[in-house]
């Protein structure tokens, strides 16, 4: 499975109330949940975003609420992978079960800026950063979470 | 090689002798939690499981906390859906209006968390019922779904950092102020993925609630969860608001930590964490200038209970609230508004100039009850001061204990109570 796009970058501590505030967590349409995604960090993202695309930020990624509308809302958007130094346990946890596929790789989180296009080799852990012409490995997961993955989420792997 | 006191809790909850750091296990559950936000997600996963029934209905606990009394029409549908999801599958602990409370303050009150548990709950304050000793973590709504239709969840075992308190807290100095130290120590990431263990003499010198708030915050530290031994005060607490079984787990004397730290509790000064994150913390008395507050809450999963709405009417009696600052208090649950009430304490807020709101999370996550227009200011016994938490994304939280809130409501900025 592979991932290509084009980079949103974001910093360190990207919490879920800035990737979707609490004001909107009475909404149970996902799009138009998705609608709200990134607004108290990234008010243009919601309107830049195109389906492929490619969410890079630095340190613990998805801190704070255990709200799973934060990975939901990020995977509605179209983003197709998100790759950071670190993740917040829950959102990591919250990221696999609904099927986002996510990338731990500090040298990765680095050295990609915004708008490079980036191609992922989820089997691999192969990032390259083809407007750079950089690549960087990032840790393969665990065969379970990649089978969790693989089956679009827990719900499927539970199923299957 | 020894375990943690959270290593032998998974340990025994997955059937198994020993566990290392690092080992993914699948552990029996003894509760399963959510709320009005994130129940309802866990309904919606559910129907995709190809099995309509719930593990045990008396192990689930669907708390209405968020948005309730229904703040609006979105929020009552999403109730409602709660509400017929517990009956139809005849959920014991479904807490509504009139029963509900902050649910990580209602739970253990209501003697469903008891030391020795292993508990998810679809809410990141979930740790908080490591105080009793127990395992606790939070989890979004499909581990929630999973948990209610299997009974049980995969974990990758935890490594631990200890933390060995010593001495007793000065007058003013509360857990509140303990775990901002520590996150202003350890920075919002410094626990990622690891337990936060709790030892020492010093433990003896904090109250239940005390420890309830240290463990709630651990999630700040981005730790898995924050764990207490078990000792006289945690089995009296556990023994006065229940009667399930507990079981008392110690960390092994060669168990390993990936870090330790000593703090003497005696020097540690009340604590504020500035905006927009709970590590950019200062002693109150290293606050030079004068930082006014257009609003103070009093209240939330981290400090709603009785004994900080003691500190807070100690603090406030016989005083008046600011001009120009509106005080929110929040009594956690039913139970700890009656008692508030039965001691006068809520006689002492609404006469000072505070008002007392029905128990819910509301302002705290921006919901409702006090939330922030452009450029105002908060001081806050919450857990969360983010960017837009509490309102406004130009707004600011400060976060502190209930005493240096109370103080800064009468003052007008932020300031302790004199010693």
């Amino acid at each position: 499975m592979k991932a290509k796009g084009r980079v949103f970058k974001y910093g360190d501590n990207v919490d879920t109330d800035v990737i979707i505030p609490a004001r909107y967590l009475n909404i149970q349409d996902k799009k138009e949940l998705s609608s709200h995604a990134m607004e108290d960090i990234d008010k243009d993202f919601v309107h830049n975003v195109e389906k492929g695309d490619i969410m890079v930020a630095r340190r613990n990624f998805g801190c704070g609420s255990s709200r799973e509308h934060a990975p939901m809302v990020i995977k509605e958007s179209g983003i197709s992978c998100v790759i950071a130094d670190t993740f917040a346990r829950i959102f990591f946890r919250n990221a696999i079960n609904i099927g986002l596929p996510i990338l731990e790789c500090p040298a990765a989180a680095e050295f990609i800026s915004a708008g490079d296009e980036v191609e992922v080799d989820f089997d691999t852990g192969v990032i390259t950063d083809i407007t750079t012409g950089k690549s960087f490995n990032a840790e393969p997961f665990p065969e379970f979470m990649q089978k969790i993955i693989n089956s679009n989420g827990l719900v499927g792997y539970i199923n299957s | 090689m020894g375990m943690t006191m959270t290593q032998k809790i998974l340990a025994a909850h997955a059937g198994l002798d020993s566990v290392k750091a690092g080992q993914l296990i699948e552990a029996e559950l003894d509760l399963v939690l959510g709320n009005d936000i994130t129940t309802p997600v866990a309904i919606d996963v559910m129907k995709g499981i190809k099995k309509d029934t719930v593990f045990d209905r008396e192990k689930i606990a669907l708390v209405m906390d968020h948005f309730i009394p229904n703040k609006d029409i979105k929020s009552a549908e999403n109730c409602k859906c709660c509400r017929e999801f517990a009956l139809k599958h005849e959920i014991t602990n479904y807490f509504d209006v009139g029963k509900m409370g902050i649910e990580h303050a209602l739970l253990p009150e209501s003697g469903l968390t008891v030391a020795g548990d292993c508990i998810i709950g679809a809410d990141s304050h979930t740790c908080t019922y490591g105080a009793l000793g127990a395992f606790s973590t939070g989890v979004g709504s499909t581990d929630m779904a999973a948990g209610m239709a299997t009974g049980k969840t995969w974990f990758k075992v935890p490594s631990a950092i200890r933390f060995n308190l010593t001495g007793k807290p000065s007058k003013w100095v509360s857990g509140k102020d303990v775990i901002l130290h520590i996150i202003g120590m350890i920075g919002v990431d410094g626990a990622l993925y690891r337990s936060m263990e709790f030892t020492g003499d010093g433990v003896g010198n904090l109250s239940i609630d005390d420890r309830f708030t240290i463990a709630n915050m651990a999630i700040e530290a981005g730790g898995k969860n924050g764990i207490f031994p078990v000792d006289d005060i945690a089995i009296e607490y556990m023994k006065s608001h229940g009667n399930r079984p507990y079981k008392v787990y110690e960390a092994d004397s060669d168990a390993v930590y990936d870090e330790e730290y000593t703090i003497d509790l005696s020097e540690l000064k009340p604590v504020v964490a500035f905006p927009h994150l709970p590590e950019n913390t200062k002693t109150v008395d290293e606050i030079k200038e004068r930082i006014k507050v257009d609003q103070a809450v009093i209240g939330s999963c981290t400090n709603g209970r009785i004994s900080d709405l003691r500190i807070a009417a100690e603090v406030i009696r016989g005083k008046r609230i600011a001009d120009n600052v509106r005080c929110i208090v929040i009594p956690a649950t039913q139970k700890i508004y009656l008692t508030a009430l039965e001691e006068g304490l809520i006689k002492d807020f609404i006469e000072a100039g505070a008002i007392v709101s029905t128990p819910t999370c509301g302002p705290c996550l921006g919901g409702y009850m006090g939330i922030l227009a452009k450029g105002e200011r908060c001081i806050s016994t919450t857990n969360r001061n983010f960017v837009g938490r509490m309102g406004d994304t130009e707004s600011e939280v400060y976060l502190a204990s209930p005493a240096v809130a109370a103080a800064s409501a009468v003052a007008g900025f932020i300031t302790a109570p004199e010693v």
